[in-house]
């Protein structure tokens, strides 16, 4: 579905993403992982056009999207909840899931909206509120439940669990989970979180100063010596 | 007490030009965080094509042509804000921050210059179309007047700005301006087409300028390429008066400085009235830069 190759993507003079090759199947929840300033962010902002990539091609649904602008990338069924919310903060809890609806077909606008109160049930009783006056926990269901509004093929989720109670986290995953099993929905999720984020993950792969060191199953990773090391054993489990 | 009220009329009909223009400094501001230094040009170029339309429906019923002539006028500077921020502003997106105001200033200066050549530097009068009005007081010897052109200017500013306040609240272009305005990244991701946005929200401003323009070419009823100017810059200390950003703000803002420039004028010296106005200015920028109903620049995300 997502088929990424050889792609560098550099800020100014700095190359923050150094050759990566990934892949996404249908259906699928890939974890990424890797310290902070890894490249992680920036590969989702560049799978998005955001920060174009400079070399390399990105390959969704086989049409290639690698310089595309990113409203048009996201209208062929990508959503991103990216780093750091970016919840419009004066907007109305309703009026940000409506911008999350802007590219998705009017006539399913109610179905959605049941879709994500039924999901992360606060949104409904924060409905009427400011976006900047929510709590970190619940910008987050608001980011995501934006992102879902528009009836994405691939949510790309950016570290959903940053700052967040551990009970929180734990709703937020269990919804992330319910959005791949019972939506069919194909997830790339970002995480500094390697616990949680490898054990919902079919696969995951790891990120180290923009490259690609490691690859496999979540359960694989979870399990090897090397990740245990750098990522899971910080506490974070 | 009859004499402050009459100026007060002429200060609200001034002030609601101000407010009209001002919506369009605030709301370029909102978007790309610029001030458009072209915008009072904008507003001179709509009077001059109202003295020309005017000319050429001068047969037309009244009520027709007044109407019509909003209508090619707001047409026209739609196309001339288009234009300025295809010229000015886009292609210097991302450069730093003071090229795109520079770029603006020059478009503005431009502008008065190609009005001047084409249209000549001498003044263009209109004869006067709407005339008459009612005596509301009388005041042994003063008496006020509120004519049905003041009367036709507030009215129609009113109507414009809550009309106008509706749409930004409630239609999706209005929704993807106002997203566009706290997060043009996320608003990307979201689909919105930024560029397009952008430009829509110099239409924007541009038609409200007009129906400012049309207005004082009925007010005043001479136009000179040089007026968009003074204009141009009370427009702004209304909107900086008022928060720039806020739309409220704006027009409140322009309510104000026409105010204090009508009591000014008629209480101590019409030709120090400007002075009073930007006397305003400095006093805000010192003392509440974020303006009346601006928002503080920290915010909680």
């Amino acid at each position: 579905m997502l088929r990424i190759e050889g792609v560098h993507t550099f800020y100014g003079a700095i190359e923050a993403l150094k050759g990566v090759d990934l892949h996404v199947e249908e259906g699928e929840i890939v974890a990424m992982i890797g310290a902070n300033g890894a490249g992680k962010s920036t590969l989702l902002m560049t799978i998005c056009g955001v920060t174009p990539a400079r070399r390399g091609q990105i390959v969704f649904d086989s049409n290639d999207i690698t310089a595309e602008r990113t409203d048009n990338i996201v209208r062929r069924g990508i959503a991103c909840s990216p780093e750091g919310r970016r919840i419009f903060p004066r907007m109305s809890v309703l009026e940000n899931l409506r911008m999350g609806a802007l590219t998705s077909d009017p006539a399913r606008y109610d179905d959605n909206l049941a879709t994500v109160f039924e999901l992360f049930p606060r949104l409904k009783e924060r409905e009427g509120q400011r976006g900047g006056t929510l709590s970190g926990g619940e910008q987050q269901m608001l980011a995501i439940g934006r992102a879902l509004m528009s009836e994405p093929t691939l949510l790309l989720l950016d570290e959903p669990s940053l700052g967040l109670a551990p009970l929180v986290v734990k709703q937020i995953f269990e919804a992330i989970h319910r959005i791949n099993s019972q939506r069919r929905m194909t997830v790339l999720l970002v995480e500094q979180n390697a616990h949680h984020a490898l054990r919902l993950a079919h696969r995951g792969y790891v990120m180290v100063t923009g490259q690609i060191t490691m690859t496999g199953t979540g359960r694989e990773l979870l399990e090897n010596p090397e990740v245990k090391a750098a990522y899971l054993e910080g506490g974070h489990a | 007490m009859a004499y402050l009220l009459q100026q007060m009329i002429n200060g609200l009909t001034l002030g609601s030009i101000y407010g009209l223009i001002a919506i369009g400094y605030t709301m370029v501001y909102g978007i790309i965080g610029m001030i458009n230094f072209a915008h009072g040009e904008i507003y001179m170029i709509a009077a001059f094509v109202a003295v020309i339309a005017f000319t050429a429906l001068s047969n037309a019923p009244l009520v027709v042509a007044i109407l019509l002539v909003l209508l090619f006028t707001m047409l026209i500077t739609a196309a001339y804000g288009w234009t300025i921020e295809r010229v000015a502003y886009r292609p210097l997106r991302g450069s730093f921050r003071l090229a795109p105001l520079i770029s603006a200033i020059g478009m503005s200066i431009f502008l008065q210059n190609y009005v001047q050549l084409v249209q000549g530097a001498r003044n263009k009068p209109v004869p006067p179309m709407v005339q008459g009005g009612f005596t509301i007081m009388d005041d042994g010897g003063f008496t006020v007047q509120l004519s049905y052109l003041q009367i036709m200017i507030v009215v129609t500013t009113v109507v414009l700005m809550v009309c106008f306040t509706q749409f930004i609240n409630t239609t999706s272009l209005g929704r993807q301006q106002r997203a566009c305005e706290q997060d043009k990244t996320m608003a990307a991701l979201l689909g919105v087409n930024v560029d397009r946005t952008v430009s829509m929200t110099f239409v924007m401003g541009a038609a409200l300028a007009a129906v400012a323009g049309v207005m004082v070419t009925l007010y005043y009823g001479v136009v000179d390429f040089y007026l968009g100017f003074l204009a141009g810059l009370k427009a702004f200390t209304a909107a900086v008066l008022g928060g720039i950003g806020s739309l409220p703000g704006a027009m409140l803002g322009g309510l104000l400085i026409g105010l204090i420039e009508a009591v000014w004028a008629g209480y101590f010296s019409s030709e120090w009235k400007d002075v009073a106005a930007f006397s305003i200015l400095v006093l805000v920028l010192i003392f509440r830069p974020q303006g009346l109903l601006g928002r503080p620049e920290v915010e909680k995300v």
